[in-house]
């Protein structure tokens, strides 16, 4: 059901992706520790459009079709961007325009603004062995919160689930030639949130228009090519909710929904070698199973252009082999 | 860099913190205080009953008296529980407290949001029909939509009426004091607010015994869930020194037994008949056809049968089937091929398709759909937390739900009857372009059920709290208005007509009140 937030979970990969790519493919160019990151003072911004959809969903473990509702939508277009701080803490926003459709029925979609998404990504430990390989342990803090009061309570056409976000992830990586595996492992902290209503049923009466929201765990895996110019990836995603309760049969889906997933996916990066500092991303991903949550097939695409300040001139040299002459 | 870091480390600590201390949720009816009644209706076994014919039509036996062995044996019964109560007891003690009416309200609630879910099809594109005879089976019986609902509201509190009054007539004639006034050990750790109301039969037990027998005809899915709260109801009542086992015992048998004149009644009341069959459902368009009308359809994939087509014959509570269709079923909405309606249908249009955020608000607010308590339980919770300030003595909550929950049972019939001889489309059938910002319920158009429900509910709220009544009816027009601005319903015809319809069956109830002796 929530295909917004797994719209809005790949869109961070996505975004994670670009600037994680950048990274470490400024690290596998440098030889200096204090150049690991992105350089300190440049800053990446780029345009996201995501596209997921589903036709099937899961009430509880009970897979389904409902031609009331036919394919469920979601359209995502984000600004987002990746600033260095430092060599080693990037400052990471997004920010996405959501609209959510059903094909069948007479459902009313939704549109407006969603979350904003703010990171903050560090770099303690990157080290190279021998000449071929390097390894990089990072740690990522998330903060998103709603900017508009879109209802959360309006699953499968809400636009997000309205609560407010802490992340906690960390990152393993390592680069061999140019052959790369990522790991990660993330928790969620989810506020309860407020709906419209003031009282409702989960497995028992609620009289009050607060939700709890379970956290949730995620963990990902990906790994590919990884060179300078291309990279080219396969990813799967894990990602289960802690606690929460499971549509029954034939009922609504609600905020607090045991949302569980596993999915599989492609990425795809170009570096313009003509335009240093521009760069394509694209990807694909489908929920291979889940619980409570539709299964969704997801594309989106984004252009990316890395602004150096003036300040940061100086490091050019540096920075980004990436956005290279 | 350090300091940034040491600083953002810090802010994310603080988030996190606050974000841990704010995720415990509380009811507003959690934590309630003791119920203290100002006034404790001595004479309410005086008051004009709803089904029974006699108030002591179900003998209860005299008590024995409270100096013999076996009272004292009792009251030592209620000692050893007072004596080492655990945490839970007590919590549990708070909960009931609260008031028995109260508690058994809002559990009928639970129950009716737990089972309002439509059947899922079956593989043909047919729907398995819920039965009462095979509860369990998929889909379990019953399916508690809106009519379905406001009958089992409407059954329950009128039966928990008749059986208090009668608890009531009982409490006076024997006028055995409570164990907290008896012994003073057990008034010492009681933890009931005292009051002067005799103790036999006991109101809770009455209570509990009336609600779990109804339950068996209305949700016999939840009769070990009804069970365990009426033990829970039992140990809370006499660990608290209110009422020993023989006042316990009396006042359940006695509420089963009024429970079986409701439950027979319930039986009979053409309740069994209102599903009908493919050749009804058939015969329902076609009869709408040849008047040169647009006949209703589902706007559900695969298309599904009407709710309850035939609701509207069943018999209410607060005036005779003739009543329905003479008196109170209003006249024929605009012709489906009149400008009007489309003038209408074009204002649903409208509004749905530029949806404003106090709409939506407003739409969410009063949606009371699939998975809830329908907006008859809306309008129970309103009148619940307004009447907790009220400080209503227990057969005074009874006879308040029961006013409310007739009132709403009768609309539901009203309303489904006058749904089903019109059988108007829906503004999404009359104009597919009007996307909805909630479910269309599955039956017709005219009139509003949620216009009926809450002009009924506010006319006879604002008569038992009539200070709150501008506030009712500034709220049921609010709720009839959600369903116009959500693209469910057309405003002239159905949520206008709705509300005074509503109204008018609010009134008969308001006509009850005020020759039923609590007044």
């Amino acid at each position: 059901m929530r295909i917004t937030e797994r719209a809005k979970q790949y869109m961070v990969a996505a975004v994670l992706f670009t600037a994680f790519a950048l990274q470490v493919q400024t690290a596998k160019a440098q030889t200096d520790a204090d150049a690991i990151m992105m350089a300190k003072n440049n800053f990446c911004v780029g345009a996201m459009y995501g596209h997921s959809s589903w036709k099937n969903y899961w009430e509880g473990t009970f897979k389904r079709n409902n031609l009331n509702l036919g394919t469920v939508s979601t359209q995502m277009y984000s600004v987002m961007g990746n600033y260095g701080i430092t060599s080693k803490l990037n400052f990471l926003f997004g920010v996405p325009y959501v609209q959510t459709k059903a094909t069948a029925g007479t459902l009313h979609g939704d549109e407006g603004i969603q979350d904003l998404s703010l990171w903050l990504k560090w770099m303690p430990l990157e080290k190279k062995i021998g000449k071929k390989t390097i390894y990089a342990v990072y740690g990522v803090g998330g903060f998103s919160t709603p900017l508009s009061n879109y209802e959360g309570d309006y699953l499968p056409l809400a636009l997000g689930l309205h609560s407010t976000n802490l992340t906690g992830r960390i990152i393993g990586d390592i680069q061999h030639g140019d052959f790369f595996a990522t790991a990660s492992g993330t928790y969620t902290r989810r506020s309860n949130i407020t709906i419209n209503r003031d009282a409702y049923y989960t497995t028992s009466m609620h009289y009050t228009n607060e939700v709890d929201m379970p956290d949730a765990v995620s963990a990902q895996f990906r790994t590919g090519y990884r060179t300078n110019r291309w990279i080219a990836e396969a990813l799967f995603d894990y990602s289960n909710t802690i606690g929460g309760f499971d549509i029954r049969k034939n009922d609504m889906p609600f905020p607090s929904n045991n949302m569980d997933w596993t999915s599989a996916g492609v990425n795809v990066k170009y570096n313009f070698k003509k335009v240093p500092g521009l760069s394509l991303v694209g990807g694909g991903n489908y929920v291979l199973h889940g619980r409570n949550v539709g299964q969704s097939t997801m594309f989106n695409g984004g252009v990316f252009y890395i602004f150096r300040t003036a300040k940061s001139g100086t490091v050019a040299s540096h920075s980004c082999k990436l956005c290279a002459k | 860099m350090k300091k940034i870091f040491f600083s953002l480390l810090t802010a994310t600590t603080i988030a996190l913190v606050y974000l841990g201390c704010s995720k415990d949720i509380h009811g507003r009816t959690d934590d309630l205080p003791a119920l203290n009644p100002v006034n404790i209706d001595i004479d309410a076994g005086l008051w004009k009953l709803v089904l029974l014919s006699r108030v002591d039509s179900f003998a209860v036996a005299a008590p024995a008296a409270t100096n013999l062995p076996g009272y004292l044996g009792e009251l030592n019964e209620v000692k050893g529980l007072q004596a080492n109560m655990t945490d839970d007891e007590k919590a549990k003690i708070r909960y009931w407290s609260a008031g028995a009416v109260l508690r058994w309200n809002e559990i009928m609630r639970e129950l009716v949001a737990k089972h309002n879910l439509p059947p899922y099809q079956n593989e043909d594109g047919t729907y398995p029909i819920p039965s009462g005879a095979n509860p369990f089976a998929y889909p379990q019986f019953p399916f508690s939509n809106p009519p379905y609902a406001a009958r089992a509201y409407g059954y329950v509190s009128a039966a928990q009426y008749d059986a208090l009054v009668a608890c009531w007539y009982y409490k006076k004639f024997y006028n055995r004091a409570a164990p907290y006034k008896i012994d003073s050990t057990i008034g010492a750790n009681a933890i009931a607010v005292k009051t002067d109301l005799p103790s036999y039969p006991s109101e809770q037990a009455v209570l509990a015994g009336v609600t779990a027998e109804m339950m068996k005809m209305l949700f016999p899915t939840e009769i070990a869930y009804i069970n365990a709260k009426v033990d829970e109801l039992q140990t809370a009542t006499m660990a608290s020194g209110a009422c020993v086992r023989s006042d316990w015992t009396a006042g359940e048998a006695l509420g089963r037994q009024i429970a079986s004149v409701f439950a027979a009644r319930g039986r009979a009341d053409n309740t069994s008949k209102a599903v009908g069959s493919q050749i009804q459902w058939d015969s329902l368009a076609t009869a709408t056809a040849a008047k040169g009308e647009i006949p209703w359809h589902s706007l559900e994939t695969p298309a599904r049968p009407p709710m309850l087509p035939f609701f509207g014959n069943v018999r209410p509570f607060l005036f005779d089937s003739l009543t329905v269709v003479n008196v109170l079923r209003p006249g024929p909405p605009p012709s489906t091929g009149s400008d009007e309606m489309k003038k209408q249908t074009d204002e649903v249009y409208g509004y749905t398709s530029n949806p404003t955020a106090d709409n939506l608000h407003i739409i969410q607010f009063w949606s009371d759909g699939v998975g809830t308590f329908t907006p008859p339980g809306h309008w129970n919770a309103i009148a619940a937390e307004d009447f907790v300030k009220e400080n209503f003595s227990e057969v005074r909550w009874a006879r308040n739900f029961a006013l409310l929950n007739m009132a709403e049972m009768d609309a539901a019939i009203v309303c489904w009857n006058t749904k089903y001889y019109y059988f108007n489309p829906r503004p999404s059938q009359m104009n597919p372009a009007i996307k909805t910002l909630t479910g269309v319920p599955n039956f017709p158009s005219y009139i509003s059920g949620h216009s009926t429900f809450s002009g009924a509910a506010a006319t006879i709220l604002g008569h038992i709290i009539p200070e709150r009544a501008d506030a009712y009816m500034s709220m049921a027009n609010e709720a009839a208005r959600s369903r116009l601005v959500g693209g469910l319903h057309y405003n002239a015809s159905d949520c206008v007509v709705g509300l005074t319809v509503g109204k008018n069956v609010g009134n008969y109830a308001v006509q009850r009140a005020l020759t039923d002796g609590a007044e």
